[in-house]
């Protein structure tokens, strides 16, 4: 399984850590409750598919990536600077 | 149809005729007692301990592929009771001892072999950790010995005692885990299920799940809909998407673990093997084969296999304890869909919808759970109320923050664990 890392190119997913699905990206303010706290750290929709997931490239570059994956066949469908696509 | 070595020479003697189906292939009935969606080792014997001890039988097991067909199909066998955190101590402890009495209460040979487990150690901190853990299970009256180097290289001297990047500084010996043929245990709870009148429907994959002003009904399938009092959720792996069909979302990620198997050897490993470092175990099978694995790919899969740096990483641990194996040739190698935790700790409990049950997180251990996974599911599902073993599994711990169990110490991150 290949990631193509923006900046450093087509890569073996070894150089990558996988740091989680994507909705790590959007952080609940600290001041809310325990159960947007519970869901964002916690629960998984964790459907066959495709998912949006971070990897960050500890042995190359070290940018965190945003992956489009289906993870019924790990096809990797699209990948993209998590920085650019900061909501 | 009771196995017994007097039918064995009876039948060697007539032809071999006498020899039935090991359970029934009943139609689907409209309404049960209890459903259980998911027909692995879990499922399967939760049925039997439903049907045993509670004396309920109204019930089916829907399975959507065939029994035993999941991760109970292709495990690496191991059987151990070495967890150290309350919750899960006595749970693991409980489960060891319904194993050492499983093949008489199924009237199945198992396979169950005690041959004992080694966790190699190779720092002082690891001797350390793993002498409390030793400590925990003694305290929990099940066994433990903290063995040295020499103590290991006793009962273990083929490893490499010469390498030097993770040195051999002992080991913890647990002399009743060991390993059992995993086909068997659920062919066994199938049989003795359906023996005491569950039905156990196949090619059945449940596609909805009916829930009415919060109380759950029955379900869909793929062979019709079937109304039921309780619903329990057993699917391991899938439990996600089962529990998607009540509108329900778990703390679950979905991750592929893969295990090796080599050609037969003759008897070389005669226990089972953990390397410290973590990333390669080891035992072999009656047939011969030695069963390996390591750790996860690391990445959220449905794929049921993995990829081929994993492999190379496990061998290479392989290569660096044992490389007396190095010659053997590997025959096969699978992946599965291993339901993660955050904690790495299972879920037995309730769900916010009454009569929905939910038994789901076994993350990779699994196997060695399945008689009290079986037994104390039975229990919450019979009587409405947790076993003690299972009290502190709580599906909203990690909402509370209260009781999470985490044995690899490695923080809130599913596959960390």
């Amino acid at each position: 399984m290949r990631l193509r890392c923006p900046i450093c190119g087509e890569r073996d997913h070894r150089e990558f850590y996988y740091q989680g699905s994507a909705v790590k990206m959007d952080r609940p303010d600290p001041d809310a409750n325990a159960a947007a706290w519970d869901d964002y750290v916690y629960l998984r929709d964790n459907q066959p598919g495709l998912l949006e997931e971070l990897w960050s490239h500890d042995a190359g570059c070290g940018a965190w990536l945003k992956v489009t994956r289906d993870t019924t066949t790990h096809a990797v469908l699209a990948t993209a600077l998590a920085k650019e696509e900061r909501r | 149809m009771r196995f017994s070595g007097l039918k064995v020479f009876k039948e060697g003697l007539t032809g071999n005729k006498g020899w039935g189906p090991h359970w029934r292939s009943p139609e689907t009935k409209a309404e049960y007692d209890v459903v259980l969606i998911g027909g692995g080792g879990h499922g399967l014997a939760t049925a039997h301990y439903l049907a045993k001890v509670h004396g309920l039988t109204n019930v089916a097991v829907l399975e959507k592929g065939y029994l035993g067909g999941g991760n109970v199909g292709r495990n690496t066998t191991i059987v151990r009771a070495n967890y150290m955190l309350p919750g899960n101590s006595e749970f693991y402890s409980h489960s060891l001892k319904l194993w050492e009495g499983l093949e008489e209460d199924l009237n199945y040979n198992v396979m169950h072999s005690q041959r004992g487990i080694i966790n190699l150690v190779h720092s002082d901190g690891q001797r350390d950790a793993f002498a409390r853990r030793g400590n925990m299970m003694i305290g929990q009256g099940d066994d433990a010995i903290l063995l040295d180097t020499a103590g290991v290289r006793k009962i273990l001297p083929y490893l490499d005692f010469d390498q030097t990047r993770f040195p051999i500084y002992g080991g913890l010996y647990h002399k009743r885990g060991g390993t059992a043929r995993h086909d068997a245990v659920a062919w066994g709870y199938a049989r003795s299920a359906s023996d005491r009148g569950v039905d156990l429907i196949q090619q059945c994959e449940v596609t909805g799940i009916d829930v009415v002003n919060g109380v759950v009904k029955g379900v869909q399938t793929t062979r019709g809909p079937i109304r039921a009092k309780k619903v329990g959720m057993v699917a391991a792996g899938r439990s996600s998407q089962v529990a998607a069909m009540a509108g329900l979302r778990l703390p679950i990620e979905s991750h592929v673990l893969q295990a090796f198997v080599t050609e037969g050897l003759k008897p070389c490993i005669d226990h089972v093997i953990t390397y410290g470092m973590g990333h390669f175990y080891i035992s072999q099978s009656d047939k011969g084969g030695l069963v390996f694995g390591g750790d996860l790919d690391m990445y959220s899969s449905y794929a049921a296999r993995g990829n081929l740096p994993l492999a190379e990483h496990v061998v290479e641990a392989a290569m660096t304890l044992m490389p007396v194996i190095g010659k053997a040739k590997m025959l096969r190698s699978w992946g599965g869909i291993m339901d993660m935790s955050p904690d790495g700790s299972f879920i037995m409990d309730r769900t916010d919808i009454e009569g929905l049950f939910v038994n789901a997180g076994w993350c990779y251990g699994g196997f060695k759970a399945t008689p009290a996974s079986g037994h104390t599911f039975a229990h919450l599902l019979a009587t409405g109320t947790p076993h003690p073993t299972t009290i502190r599994h709580r599906l909203d711990r990690f909402r509370t923050g209260f009781g999470i169990m985490d044995e690899e110490s490695t923080g809130a991150q599913h596959n960390l664990h």
